[in-house]
């Protein structure tokens, strides 16, 4: 028998016709039974500059729970806030203290960390995917994969992974949301911690309509903007101000795009 | 029966000639692996210090950290060692992809001396100092993930270019093996290899166009970080494009430098026509620079940096496309309007500096230009870097002392296929 390439062809469309037509409805179901669960939702936290007291709590628990060494300055110490500091390889949030314009009396504290953004630019940086994002929302570090080329570095708008330059064997380090103690059904340690509330876990969608909430409530004491709900095309950890946002270093990104007015553009 | 004993016996026989060809060519090998001339000469005593110096600060790295050597911080995490090293290095390798395209794409006989050279110094540059990269990785063991497939990355423009910097170098080393082969005296080799040319020509250029790009690519994830003078959604395009003039620069500062030093294993083909080659790859030059300075100049109007230019990365920036850019381009053109070939050379070396200066400027001058603190290199780490430097010049030079690189060995130049040259002129006539 002699097959024509007329009729090859036609067999060879057909077949794969019928696969691609037949073919799509199992692989949806595969798809879900494979991840064997409808949708997370994202997780996030609320930081209320208003309501933090700069007691450091977050630090500590930080610490505790990845087993990072304690800082050079004492916790109990005030001294550390006389100038701004910045994460760490041994330091994964830190708590600065800035001039609050409004009431002297009373400085703003803020913290700062990983932001767990929506669409990280350090995992899309990442050549072995070893920052990765969770669908629970955590960016996580998977050290076996790294090799420490520091392209996320280079990505992160907000400069957050922070590498250990005085290792021969080094790693890229940032807080990963506690994503083991989430995956254990529990809180991430440091809004665990928190006194005041200032550190506030939750659903992502929960937290926006509180942080909008407290923003109607009590118009006067707010900035009327919830930083990390746009900025970077969101971020998994949301910031309430009451004084300006480029007072307390929150600028970053809204300064860098009025700067280079890339934004119309992008 | 008796054919199965003979069948044995030719294995057995083959077997044996074969163990014979290996002895030969090891034996061959090793005595080639010989310094040939003089060993204490002043460049062998200054670039082998430089290259000892090197091997013991590596090693200090290795043991202690990246922090023990060089300057880097959390605020830069890249320093020269990328932005020189690999990213400029890179750039000046692009003259390989250029002439290859130009001589076995387009048929221009007339570049075809300095082809294998060309190749060669490609190659040593994307083993030398895309291999660079390995020292400046904090775990370079693990350099093998995105290649092995247990972490694919394919969201990051970095997975691409690594990729592309493992392939592109077999390309090379494919493109270059004839001459490998010529100088082990393997005809048959040298004949399959010759057949892969340009399969492996039209792969590589594929390849560097894209990782050209690809290295400007990377910043691009970086904008609010990196001074909007050169930041730009374009910095892809200008760094391919500057990719083929930094190459065709860096092919006539080389063959200047070669032709005074390997006087004697030039042939005379290449030597009669050493300056119609440098004033036509001038020419080319200043074609890719109009190019560059067009997007350039769009570029600048696009995102409004009129005001910018009065401040002091402005100034600074200004320095880099007049003094670099623009005035080579204008020298270029005096000089093939003159046919002088000495202006040429002097302003192919202005045409070089001015792309280390926009890749320093992009990856390293202009980025984080706002920190307090900034990034600058240590001794150190401009020591590791001349000393791969060196350690590449001494390998090119093993290899011209030995392989022919330039011009073909007289035994092999036979078969060439002048019918399908016939063709090409024929529509290259039609064309035009």
């Amino acid at each position: 028998m002699t097959i024509s390439r007329r009729d090859f062809l036609k067999v060879a469309g057909m077949t794969g016709g019928v696969l691609l037509a037949g073919g799509r409805k199992p692989a949806q179901a595969a798809e879900t039974a494979r991840t064997g669960q409808e949708d997370v939702e994202f997780k996030g936290m609320l930081i209320d500059t208003t309501k933090c007291i700069g007691c450091r709590a977050c630090e500590e628990a930080c610490n505790e729970a990845n087993k990072l060494p304690q800082p050079a300055v004492s916790l109990s110490s005030d001294s550390v806030f006389e100038k701004i500091r910045d994460t760490g390889p041994d330091a994964f949030t830190v708590v600065n203290r800035f001039p609050n314009e409004k009431e002297p009396d009373k400085p703003v504290f803020v913290r700062r960390q990983c932001m767990h953004c929506n669409q990280p630019a350090c995992a899309s940086a990442c050549l072995t995917r070893a920052m990765e994002k969770t669908r629970e929302a955590a960016v996580v570090y998977n050290k076996d994969r790294c090799m420490g080329c520091r392209y996320c570095m280079i990505a992160c708008p907000f400069d957050v992974p922070k590498f250990q330059y005085n290792s021969p064997t080094p790693y890229v380090r940032k807080c990963i949301f506690c994503y083991e103690r989430q995956q254990r059904g529990e809180q991430p340690a440091c809004s665990e911690a928190c006194p005041t509330g200032a550190t506030l876990f939750g659903k992502k969608r929960d937290l926006l309509e509180i942080a909008r909430t407290r923003i109607y409530a009590e118009p006067d004491k707010y900035v009327h903007h919830i930083y990390g709900e746009h900025e970077v095309g969101g971020t998994g950890w949301l910031f309430l101000s009451g004084v300006p946002l480029e007072k307390i270093g929150l600028n970053h990104i809204i300064k860098g795009e009025k700067e280079t007015s890339h934004g119309e553009q992008d | 029966m008796a054919n199965r004993i003979d069948a044995a016996a030719a294995t057995a026989e083959g077997a044996a000639t074969f163990r014979q060809v290996a002895r030969d060519t090891i034996r061959f090998i090793l005595k080639e692996l010989k310094p040939k001339g003089r060993m204490l000469t002043p460049f062998n005593v200054m670039s082998g210090t430089i290259i000892l110096l090197g091997i013991v600060l590596i090693a200090i790295r290795f043991a202690f950290g990246l922090s023990s050597v060089t300057n880097l911080s959390q605020n830069y995490p890249w320093g020269i060692w990328i932005g020189f090293d690999v990213v400029t290095g890179v750039a000046f390798a692009g003259g390989a992809y250029v002439l290859t395209f130009v001589v076995h794409i387009l048929k221009f006989k007339k570049y075809e001396p300095i082809v294998r050279v060309t190749v060669l110094n490609g190659f040593l540059a994307y083993v030398f100092y895309a291999g660079a990269l390995l020292l400046d990785l904090g775990r370079p063991w693990n350099v093998v993930n995105p290649i092995i497939g247990n972490s694919f990355g394919i969201s990051s423009v970095l997975f691409l270019v690594a990729w592309h910097f493992l392939l592109y170098m077999i390309c090379e080393f494919l493109e270059f093996s004839p001459a490998v082969a010529e100088w082990l005296n393997w005809k048959r080799v040298r004949r399959i290899v010759e057949g892969l040319t340009t399969g492996a020509v039209i792969f590589g250029i594929t390849l560097s166009t894209l990782h050209q790009s690809g290295l400007g690519a990377l910043f691009l994830l970086a904008p609010s970080k990196i001074h909007p003078l050169w930041y730009s959604h374009n910095i892809p395009v200008m760094f391919f494009v500057s990719s083929i003039f930094a190459g065709l620069s860096m092919v006539i500062i080389e063959s200047t430098f070669t032709h005074r030093i390997f006087k004697d294993r030039i042939g005379h083909d290449l030597h009669a026509a050493h300056d119609g080659i440098l004033l036509g790859l001038g020419k080319g030059a200043v074609g890719a620079l109009f190019a560059y300075i067009f997007i350039k100049l769009i570029d600048f109007v696009h995102y409004k940096q009129w005001e910018r230019l009065a401040t002091s990365m402005g100034y600074w920036y200004l320095v880099e496309v007049v003094g670099f850019v623009l005035l080579p381009t204008a020298l270029f053109l005096q000089a093939i309007r003159k046919r002088s070939v000495k202006m040429v050379r002097f302003t192919a070396f202005l045409t070089a500096v001015g792309v280390i200066l926009n890749r320093l400027n992009v990856s390293v001058i202009a980025f984080k230009w706002y920190e307090p603190v900034r990034y600058y290199p240590s001794w150190m780490e401009i020591e590791v870097t001349m000393a791969i430097i060196c350690m590449e010049l001494w390998v090119f030079r093993w290899v011209i002392n030995r392989m022919p690189v330039f011009g073909v060995h007289p035994a092999v130049e036979v078969e060439e296929k002048t019918a399908r040259d016939m063709e090409v002129v024929e529509w290259k006539a039609s064309v035009l």
